[in-house]
C-alpha cells in the first residue's frame, strides 16, 4: 500500500518538475521583449477597438504610436484631443489640437422626397442592393435605406428612421470612427468638423447626375445649378460633376447658400431660427428630417 | 398599377424544399420504428419518447427565448429529431429524470452552446446518449426484455443483455462463437430483424428502420453515400475476421442487424449538419464510421461502437470537408 | 460550303446542375408574331459588353431602317442601328436592368414602316443559301458582322465579331451554336429554331467560315424535339450536325455546352476559344446570316414574353429600343397579380423596375412572375446539407463562398475560387435553408478587391 502511494507521489512530482523545467526553458526561448510604454498608451486609449484610427485595434494603434515616435497623422477620434494630449504627455511628444469630427449623411432621399418606384425584395443589406440596382427611388447615388451603416456603428450613434427610411446620426454618440463611412457602399457619409456650437452646413446630396435626371428621382437632389457657388462670398463651395460641395474649413456658416438653393438640398443644423420673413422658405415641405432629430 | 414591381437578385425562383420539410421527413421516417418500440415496450416507450421530445424542444425554446433572446426556431423540427433519436438510443426502463438530463445535455451543450442548428460539430442525440452512458452506466445498460403488447406474459425475467452484450460477455468467458450463439437469451436472425430482442428503444426492429430509411431515400433526405460505404466497410471488415477465425468472430450478418447499426447508419451518420458535404467526403466518412464501429465492437470494452464511431468521425468532418471538395470544373 | 463532323464528342450532359420546372408551356406553342412598329424607340448606345458606341446622329436628323445611330468606339464595342424610319428626337439617358446608366438615341417613327410579314420575310423568311458561302472571305464576313452591330443574343451580349476574328495563337476548329435555352419559361430560341431554321444553319456556316472552323454543331436541349427536327431538315447536306443534349440547367452555359457537345473542358478563367470552340447563340447565328447575306444590321430580335403574370404569352419579333411596356401591352398587359418583370429568365434574369426600359440586343425574354413563383422563404441556418455543392456546375462550394462574401473574407473567397462562379443560380435555387447563395457570391465578386 505504502509502495503504491509512494510511487504515485514520486511519479506525479517527477512529471510536475519535468514540465516546469521544460516550460521555463520554452518561456525563456520565446520571450518577447515589448516596450512597456505600449501598455501605458493602450491604457489611455478608449479600448473600443473600433478601427477609427486606421489600425486594427487600440493595441495596434498604441504600438504604432510608440514605434513612430511622433503623433503626426496619428489620431484617436474616439478619445479625441484629451486622450491624444495625455498620450503626448506620457511619451513626451506634442499633440496637435484637432477639430472634432462627426458623421453627416449627405442624402435626404426620404420616402417622401424620393418616392419609391419599385419594391426591393432581396437580401436586406445595402452592399447587396447596391450591386443589384439603383435603389427604390431610382437614384443611383442615394441612400438604400437597408442600414449597413447602423450595423457597422459600435457606438449606438445611428438608427434607422422608419418614417423617412434614412439613417439618423445621434450627435452625442457619434465619435467619428469612420465605420459608417466605410460601411456605406455608396459613400454617402462624410466626416465633417462638428462646427462652432455644433452648427454645420452641408449639401445633403451626392448625386452627380445632371439636373433633370437627378430631380426626376428626388425632389431634394442637388441639381448642380451653381446658385450657391455664386452666392458664397468665401469661395467655400465648389461644383464638380453637377454636385455642389461646401468646404467646411472655408465655410463661415453665413447660411446664404441654403436660401438660394432651389431644391433645398443644403442642410443647416443647429442654427437658431431665421427671421420671420425667411421662415417660409426654410420650412418647405422638403425640410430635411435629420434637422429635427439630430439636434 | 397599384402594386410596385419588386426587385431582387437572380435566381428569382426557388425550390419548394426547405429545412423544415427535410426535418419533418426524417421525423416521419422514424414513425415505424417508434410504433415497433411501443409494441414491444408499451407505455414505457411512449413515456421515454414523449419525455425526450418534450424536454429537447423545451430546452431549445428556453435557451432561444431567454438566454439568447433571439428568434425561436423550435418549429423547424430539429429538436424533435434529437428528442426521438435520443429516446431511440436508451433502454425502455430508463428513469424519466435521466432521460431529461440527457435531453438537456444534448440540446444545451451539444447543440445550442455551439450556436444552434447547423453549427453543432457533433450529433446532439449521440452526445446525449454517450453522456448518459458514461454517467449512468448501470441504468443505461440494463435492458428490459421486450414484452409485446396484447401478448401473454412469456417470461418473468425483467431484464437481459443485448445480443452484442452477450457476445462480449461470451468472449470474456472464453466461450466459442457457437456456444454464445446457442445461448437461449440470444435471439435468432428473424427475431432480430423483426425486433424481438433486447436493446435500446429504436434499434429493436431492423425492418421498421429500413422502411423509414427507404422513405428518406425516396424523399431525397439522405443520399446513398454514407449508408452504403458505412455498411459495406463494416460488412467487409467483419467478414475478413470471420473468415480468419470463425470460432471467435461472429458472422458479418450478425453484426449488420444487431445493435444500433441500422439506426446509426441511416439515421445518425447521415445527419446533414455533422456529416461531410461532398459525395467523396461522405464516402470517406462512411468508411471511417464502419471501421471504427467494428474495431470498437471487436476489441473495445463497450459491446457497441456505433455511437462512438459516428461521434469520432463527426470530429473529422470539418477536415474532410476541407480536403475533399467537389472537383472544380476546368482544372 | 459544307462542314464536317469530327473529333471528340461530348456525352450530351455535364456534371451536376439542376432540374427546375421547365415552365415552357406558357409560350412554347405561340407562333412568332411581329410587333407592330412602335411610334418611338429609345436605343441605348451600350447594349453590349465593352465600350459604348459613339452617337453618330443629332436630334432632328432623319433616319431610315438600318441607319447607323452609334458607331462602335473600339474593337470590343458594337454599332447600333435604327429599327425605324423617322427622325432622331433626342439624345437621352436611360437605366438598363443591369443598373447601368447609358446614353440613348430616341427615334420617332415617321412615314411608312416595313412591318408585319414583310419585315419577317426581309429578315428571316424565304430561302437561304447553304452552298457557295466559301466565296466570301473570312475578313469580309467579320467586317459585315462588325458593321451590323452583332452581339451575342443569349444574354451576355458580347460583340460577335470579336469572337469570330481568327486568333493565330488559338485556332478554332468548331463553331458551336447554342440552341439550349435552358432558362425556364423562355421560348424565343425554340420558336426561332422551329420557324427559321434555314438562316440559323446559314449563319452557323458563315460563322465557321469567318472563324476558320471546320466543324459546326448545333446543340439543342432534348425538350425541343420540333426544333431539332426543323434544324436537321434545314441542315440536310450541309454537314452541320444538330445534336440533342440533355435537358438540364445550365446546359446553355458556354462551359457546360462545350463539354456536353464537344467533350472539351474550358479551363477556369478561360474562354471556349482556349479549347478551339466558338459558341454563338441561335439568334446570333440567324442575325449573322441576315447581316452577311441580306445586309440587314441587327435592329430587331425575337423576344419571348412569357410567365403567369402576362395576359397573353407570346413570342415576338420586336424592334430594339422599344419599351418593355409597349411589348407587354401588345401581349395584353400585366395581370393584376404580376409582381416582378424580368429581363431574361428566372434563373439569371434581371428584375426590371421601370417598364419604360428599352429592349436591348441581349434581351432574350420578358418573364413576368407572380408572387407564387417569387415567394421568398425566410432564410434559416445552413444545415450543411451540401446540396449547393451537388448542384454547382462549376464544382465550387457555394456555401463557403457565400459565407466568405457575407463576412468579406476575401482570402477565403479566393481560396474557394469565387471568380470561377458563373452566377447561374443553381445553388440558391436548391438551398433548403433559402440562403441567397448566388446573390451573396455575386456581391462578393463585385466587391472582391483587385489582386
Amino acid at each position: 500500500m505504502d509502495n503504491i502511494i509512494l510511487n504515485a507521489v514520486i511519479a506525479l512530482s517527477g512529471i510536475g518538475v519535468t514540465a516546469a523545467v521544460v516550460l521555463y526553458f520554452v518561456a525563456q526561448k520565446f520571450k518577447v521583449i515589448e516596450d512597456p510604454r505600449i501598455d501605458v498608451v493602450e491604457a489611455i486609449l478608449p479600448g473600443a477597438n473600433c478601427g477609427g484610427c486606421g489600425f486594427a485595434g487600440c493595441r495596434a494603434f498604441a504600438e504604432a504610436i510608440v514605434a513612430a515616435g511622433n503623433l503626426d497623422n496619428l489620431n484617436c477620434p474616439v478619445g479625441g484631443n484629451t486622450a491624444m494630449a495625455e498620450i503626448a504627455k506620457v511619451l513626451g511628444l506634442e499633440a496637435e489640437e484637432k477639430e472634432p469630427l462627426i458623421a453627416v449623411l449627405r442624402c435626404n432621399g426620404s420616402l417622401t422626397n424620393a418616392k419609391p418606384k419599385v419594391k426591393y425584395d432581396g437580401p436586406l443589406t445595402c452592399a447587396f442592393a447596391h450591386n443589384l440596382y439603383s435603389g427604390e427611388s431610382g437614384c443611383p447615388f442615394g441612400c438604400l435605406g437597408l442600414g449597413d451603416c447602423v450595423d457597422s456603428c459600435k457606438f449606438d450613434a445611428l438608427y434607422m428612421d422608419k418614417a423617412t427610411g434614412l439613417p439618423v446620426v445621434i450627435q452625442d454618440n457619434c465619435v467619428a470612427c469612420n465605420a459608417c463611412v466605410k460601411a456605406c457602399p455608396r459613400g454617402i457619409f462624410e466626416l465633417r468638423p462638428k462646427g462652432k456650437k455644433d452648427r454645420r452646413i452641408y449639401v445633403g446630396c451626392i448625386n452627380e447626375e445632371k439636373g433633370a435626371p437627378a430631380k426626376k428621382n428626388c425632389e431634394v437632389a442637388c441639381i448642380g445649378c451653381g446658385k450657391c457657388v455664386k452666392e458664397c462670398q468665401f469661395d467655400a463651395i465648389t461644383l464638380i460633376n453637377n454636385l455642389a460641395y461646401i468646404d467646411p474649413y472655408k465655410c463661415k456658416l453665413c447660411r446664404k447658400c441654403a436660401l438660394v438653393c432651389p431644391t433645398n438640398s443644403i442642410h443647416e443644423l443647429n442654427f437658431p431660427p431665421r427671421k420671420e420673413k425667411l421662415v417660409e422658405k426654410v420650412d418647405a415641405p422638403t425640410e430635411p428630417a435629420p434637422v429635427a432629430t439630430e439636434g | 398599377m397599384n402594386n410596385l414591381l419588386t426587385i431582387s437578385g437572380s435566381p428569382h425562383i426557388h425550390t419548394t424544399d426547405s429545412v423544415r420539410k427535410i426535418m419533418y421527413s426524417v421525423i416521419f421516417a422514424m414513425i415505424p420504428a417508434m410504433l415497433v418500440s411501443v409494441y414491444f415496450f408499451g407505455l414505457d416507450a411512449v413515456r421515454i419518447i414523449g419525455v425526450s421530445v418534450v424536454a429537447c424542444v423545451a430546452v431549445e425554446y428556453l435557451i432561444q427565448k431567454y438566454l439568447l433572446k433571439g428568434d425561436v426556431t423550435i418549429n423547424d423540427g430539429s429538436a424533435v429529431i434529437t428528442g426521438v433519436l435520443l429516446a431511440f438510443n436508451v433502454p425502455a426502463n430508463l428513469p424519466t429524470w435521466i432521460i431529461i438530463i440527457g435531453a438537456i445535455f444534448a440540446i444545451a451543450i451539444a447543440k445550442m452552446a455551439f450556436g444552434g442548428l447547423g453549427k453543432n460539430p457533433f450529433n446532439p442525440a449521440l452526445v446525449g446518449r454517450v453522456f448518459l452512458l458514461i454517467s449512468f452506466p448501470a441504468q443505461m445498460t440494463t435492458w428490459p426484455i421486450p414484452k409485446p403488447l396484447f401478448a401473454k406474459s412469456v417470461t418473468d425475467a425483467l431484464t437481459g443483455a443485448t445480443p452484442l452484450g452477450l457476445l462480449k460477455d461470451g468472449h470474456l468467458a472464453n466461450k466459442t462463437i457457437d456456444q454464445i450463439m446457442s445461448d437461449p437469451a440470444m435471439p435468432d436472425y428473424i427475431q432480430q430483424l423483426v425486433g424481438f430482442q433486447t436493446g435500446s428503444l429504436g434499434e429493436m426492429s431492423a425492418i421498421a428502420l429500413l422502411i423509414g430509411a427507404a422513405y428518406m431515400f425516396y424523399k431525397k433526405v439522405i443520399t446513398w453515400h454514407i449508408p452504403v460505404s458505412y455498411l459495406l466497410t463494416a460488412l467487409l471488415f467483419a467478414a475478413i475476421f470471420w473468415l480468419i477465425d470463425p470460432t471467435y468472430y461472429a458472422d458479418p450478418l450478425f453484426h449488420l442487424i444487431t445493435g444500433g447499426m441500422i439506426l446509426g447508419v441511416f439515421y445518425m451518420a447521415t445527419d446533414m449538419v455533422t456529416s461531410p458535404m461532398s459525395a467523396k467526403g461522405q464516402i470517406i466518412f462512411g468508411i471511417g464510421c464502419g471501421l471504427l464501429t467494428m474495431i470498437i465492437r471487436f476489441w473495445g470494452s463497450y459491446p457497441e461502437g456505433v455511437s462512438f464511431a459516428i461521434l469520432i468521425m463527426n470530429a473529422f468532418t470539418p477536415l474532410i470537408n476541407k480536403s475533399f471538395k467537389p472537383k472544380r470544373f476546368g482544372v | 460550303m459544307s462542314a464536317q463532323a469530327f473529333g471528340a464528342r461530348g456525352t450530351g450532359s455535364f456534371p451536376r446542375g439542376i432540374h427546375p420546372a421547365q415552365a415552357k408551356h406558357h409560350s412554347a406553342a405561340a407562333a412568332l408574331e411581329v410587333l407592330p412598329p412602335p411610334a418611338r424607340v429609345e436605343i441605348p448606345l451600350l447594349q453590349h459588353l465593352g465600350a459604348p458606341a459613339t452617337a453618330a446622329v443629332k436630334p432632328r436628323d432623319p433616319v431610315a431602317w438600318g441607319t447607323v445611330l452609334g458607331v462602335a468606339s473600339g474593337f470590343v464595342s458594337a454599332s447600333v442601328h435604327s429599327p425605324l424610319g423617322g427622325k432622331v428626337v433626342r439624345l437621352g439617358v436611360t437605366t438598363l436592368p443591369n443598373g447601368r446608366h447609358v446614353p440613348t438615341v430616341a427615334v420617332a417613327a415617321e412615314g411608312e414602316q416595313v412591318a408585319g410579314q414583310a419585315l419577317w420575310e426581309a429578315l428571316y423568311g424565304g430561302p437561304w443559301p447553304t452552298a457557295g458561302l466559301d466565296e466570301l472571305t473570312p475578313e469580309a464576313i467579320g467586317a459585315v458582322v462588325r458593321e451590323a452591330g452583332l452581339v451575342g443574343q443569349g444574354g451576355a451580349a458580347f460583340p460577335t465579331h470579336v469572337k469570330l476574328t481568327p486568333n493565330p495563337a488559338k485556332p478554332v476548329d468548331t463553331v458551336l451554336v447554342n440552341g439550349c435555352e435552358c432558362e425556364p419559361f423562355l421560348t424565343a430560341d425554340d420558336r426561332l429554331m422551329r420557324e427559321a431554321p434555314a438562316p440559323i444553319v446559314a449563319g452557323a456556316l458563315l460563322a465557321a467560315r469567318a472563324a476558320g472552323a471546320r466543324q459546326v454543331v448545333i446543340g439543342v436541349e432534348d425538350n425541343k424535339p420540333e426544333a431539332v427536327a426543323a434544324l436537321r431538315a434545314a441542315a440536310e447536306g450541309t454537314g452541320v450536325v444538330v445534336q440533342s443534349v440533355r435537358t438540364k440547367y445550365p446546359q446553355g452555359g458556354e462551359r457546360q455546352l462545350v463539354l456536353s457537345v464537344v467533350g472539351r473542358i474550358v479551363p477556369t478563367g478561360g474562354l471556349p476559344l482556349d479549347v478551339g470552340v466558338v459558341v454563338v447563340n441561335v439568334g446570333t447565328a440567324a442575325a449573322i446570316a441576315a447581316a452577311v447575306l441580306r445586309g440587314r444590321p441587327l435592329t430587331h430580335r425575337v423576344v419571348a414574353v412569357t410567365g403567369p403574370g402576362v395576359v397573353r404569352p407570346a413570342n415576338l419579333l420586336v424592334p430594339i429600343g422599344v419599351s418593355y411596356r409597349e411589348v407587354l401591352d401588345f401581349c395584353g398587359g400585366l395581370r393584376p397579380e404580376a409582381v416582378r418583370v424580368l429581363s431574361g429568365g428566372p434563373m439569371m434574369g434581371l428584375a426590371v423596375g421601370d417598364l419604360a426600359t428599352p429592349v436591348t440586343k441581349g434581351t432574350s425574354g420578358i418573364t413576368v412572375l407572380t408572387a407564387r413563383e417569387v415567394r421568398k422563404a425566410a432564410e434559416t441556418a445552413c444545415v450543411r446539407c451540401g446540396r449547393c455543392g451537388e448542384a454547382c456546375p462549376l464544382g465550387l462550394v457555394p456555401t463557403r463562398l457565400a459565407l466568405a462574401s457575407r463576412h468579406r473574407d476575401w482570402a477565403l473567397a479566393r481560396r474557394y475560387h469565387i471568380q470561377a462562379c458563373i452566377e447561374c443560380g443553381c445553388c440558391a435555387y436548391v438551398c433548403p435553408a433559402a440562403i441567397p447563395l448566388t446573390q451573396l457570391i455575386r456581391m462578393g465578386k463585385a466587391m472582391l478587391p483587385k489582386e
